[in-house]
């Protein structure tokens, strides 16, 4: 390359006879090269490939954002650009890191940390999706288990009144469990007073009595129930989730959160509950199943 | 259109060949040049003291490459809300734009288009047909400004011999393309987003650090003290996605043979000298050759020629002017 200006009125041909010694120095080289470039190919490959460790083991099972397709179908749809993150007023949903293999960049939600409270009331994360990963309406050749479908469409608490008051939305994400009953205050026919969280606690949710659009941290929107019934009363979906009452072993009366099949697995059971871990969770990508 | 089939061959792999037939006006201007040496040295001198070399493109192209990647940055930061999203898709003041290999991943994998998707990659297919293909990768590709960086200090290294460039086959690109299509299409996951540094520093930019700049770290490292620019050159099917795209692109570096003194700087700073093989002397087959369309378009070869034999050029449009 550096050499061409020295070329000069020289002719541009090799002196007669010089390539023959050079040709099997090339001949070599360019085999290194072969070889070279075959190793790097087997290891940009294998290494890309090796991503689907992570998704073939589910060691992380993520929580979708609503709408989200069946996970295969959502791993291949999903941009990996984050305008679902980027439109969530309660910053519900994150992107994933390189050691979810083909998962990286694809949204989840950490329904304990921030759930979805649906309180964009459109579901904004729908709406911004410009693959269709997040959607109203599923096609019909991608397969839908049982028990995803909702019987009916959700409606949500906050636009009981509207003229339309359902949540666009086809099916379920997860569905809500009590998984330490042991644990749970209303079984234990407890109360709460204070902050659900604790003053630490940096999830939001919008409270219809406080501001429509404004969603407020909820260290700053304490609780004072003579029964816990956070559960039920902050689920955003109507008839997903009741409080059952049934006599205590010792003889009193008890109650106990019942998961009805409205639940849409939106999580803010799981935020809101004040035991520390959680009594009640979602079961990610779990089917409606009549207990 | 057999030069182009040609410029394309040479962008998928193949080593550019010597042209068999020059054009008149070409030929006279490579005799002209076999003028005694000393002529040629005076001629030569003459140009430099013009003092063509600069930075000027270098700074442009750097300065649209920051502010196109900080756009998106301050638009979730700052709430702007002018362009949405990362570079794999976005929405610049509500239209969508949807990188074009991103939207190959996904549509390969997933096998079904909605017409948001359709509507964002056919926007940013004609943008950059407009803008020149691979001027993606230099103007607003975050990997290729850090990768330039890392190049410097690689570049360093050779210079006190610390290092070597090792070269690999070009056609490993073109291998990877087809590759990761396959790969994407039967697998049904976008395999190649899962290491693409592209993605993961534009979404590193907006949405914070994560494991995965560990990579692209390895990846720079690997550049520095292994082989130069080697994902850009050898690996990233993102620069033969767009370098298809631009070999219908009237923005172009425009190569004029009767300006060169065949001193080899512009193959020194270029991501893809193959490109260049016309300076070579008595390779330039007209008085005025095009640039290839693995070009990125990044301007370097035109800020460091001393005559100002390279320079930018819109089909059409240069003559009007």
């Amino acid at each position: 390359m550096s050499d061409q200006a020295d070329n000069g009125d020289d002719d541009l041909k090799p002196p007669p006879g010089a390539q023959r010694p050079k040709a099997p120095v090339r001949k070599a080289a360019n085999r290194r090269k072969f070889i070279r470039t075959a190793a790097l190919t087997c290891g940009v490959v294998g290494l890309s490939l090796a991503g689907w460790m992570p998704v073939a083991q589910a060691q992380k099972k993520r929580l979708r954002p609503p709408g989200a397709l069946e996970e295969h179908d959502f791993l291949s749809s999903c941009i990996k650009c984050g305008q679902c993150v980027q439109v969530c007023p309660v910053a519900a949903i994150k992107l994933a890191d390189i050691d979810e293999g083909f998962g990286i960049g694809v949204p989840y939600i950490d329904a304990r940390e921030q759930a979805c409270d649906f309180s964009c009331d459109a579901v904004q994360c729908i709406l911004a999706c410009p693959t269709g990963a997040l959607t109203y309406k599923k096609p019909e050749f991608l397969k839908l288990r049982d028990g995803m479908k909702m019987a009916k469409d959700p409606v949500l608490k906050a636009k009981a009144k509207d003229a339309e008051p359902t949540l666009n939305l086809k099916e379920r994400i997860g569905v809500a469990r009590l998984a330490r009953p042991d644990a749970c205050l209303a079984v234990k026919g407890e109360g709460f007073k204070g902050q659900a969280r604790g003053a630490a606690f940096k999830g939001r949710m919008r409270y219809m009595d406080v501001d429509r659009w404004k969603p407020v941290p909820v260290k700053d929107h304490p609780y004072e129930r003579d029964v816990c019934d956070l559960c039920v009363t902050e689920c955003p979906i109507q008839d997903a989730i009741k409080l059952e009452a049934f006599p205590g072993p010792d003889g009193l009366k008890k109650y106990r959160p019942v998961v009805l099949e409205q639940c849409v697995g939106c999580g803010v059971c799981e935020m809101i509950c004040p035991v520390e871990p959680t009594a009640i969770v979602v079961d990610i990508r779990k089917e409606w199943k009549e207990a | 259109m057999a030069t182009m089939i040609e410029r394309i061959k040479v962008m998928l792999g193949s080593e550019p060949q010597k042209p068999t037939e020059f054009s008149p006006e070409a030929k006279e201007w490579h005799a002209m040049k076999r003028m005694n040496k000393a002529d040629f040295e005076a001629l030569k001198e003459h140009a430099r003291q013009h003092n063509l070399v600069t930075h000027k493109w270098r700074n442009r192209r750097w300065a649209v490459l920051l502010v196109a990647n900080l756009l998106f940055t301050f638009s979730f930061w700052l709430d702007i809300q002018m362009l949405e999203g990362a570079l794999t898709a976005s929405r610049f003041v509500g239209f969508h734009l949807i990188d074009l290999n991103s939207a190959l991943q996904v549509m390969l994998a997933h096998k079904h288009i909605i017409v948001n998707l359709f509507i964002g990659t056919a926007t940013v297919f004609f943008l950059w047909v407009l803008l020149g293909g691979r001027s993606f990768c230099s103007w607003v590709c975050p990997y290729h400004l850090v990768a330039e960086w890392f190049e410097w200090l690689h570049l360093k290294l050779v210079d006190k011999k610390l290092v070597s460039d090792r070269q690999f086959h070009r056609g490993a690109r073109t291998v990877f393309w087809v590759l990761f299509s396959v790969l994407a299409l039967v697998s049904g996951y976008t395999i190649f987003e899962t290491l693409s540094p592209t993605g993961i520093l534009s979404r590193a930019l907006i949405y914070g650090p994560s494991l995965a700049l560990g990579w692209v770290l390895l990846l720079l490292l690997f550049e520095v003290f292994y082989s130069r620019r080697a994902w850009c050159r050898y690996v990233c099917p993102i620069g033969l996605t767009y370098g298809m795209v631009g070999t219908l692109s009237p923005v172009r570096i425009m190569y004029r043979l009767e300006h060169c003194f065949h001193e080899g700087d512009c193959k020194k700073v270029c991501l893809v000298p193959h490109v260049l093989d016309m300076v070579v002397k008595g390779r330039a087959e007209h008085t005025h050759v095009p640039v290839g369309p693995d070009c990125t378009r990044c301007g370097l070869c035109v800020d460091v020629c001393p005559s100002g034999a390279l320079q930018f050029d819109v089909k059409g449009l240069s003559k009007m002017l």
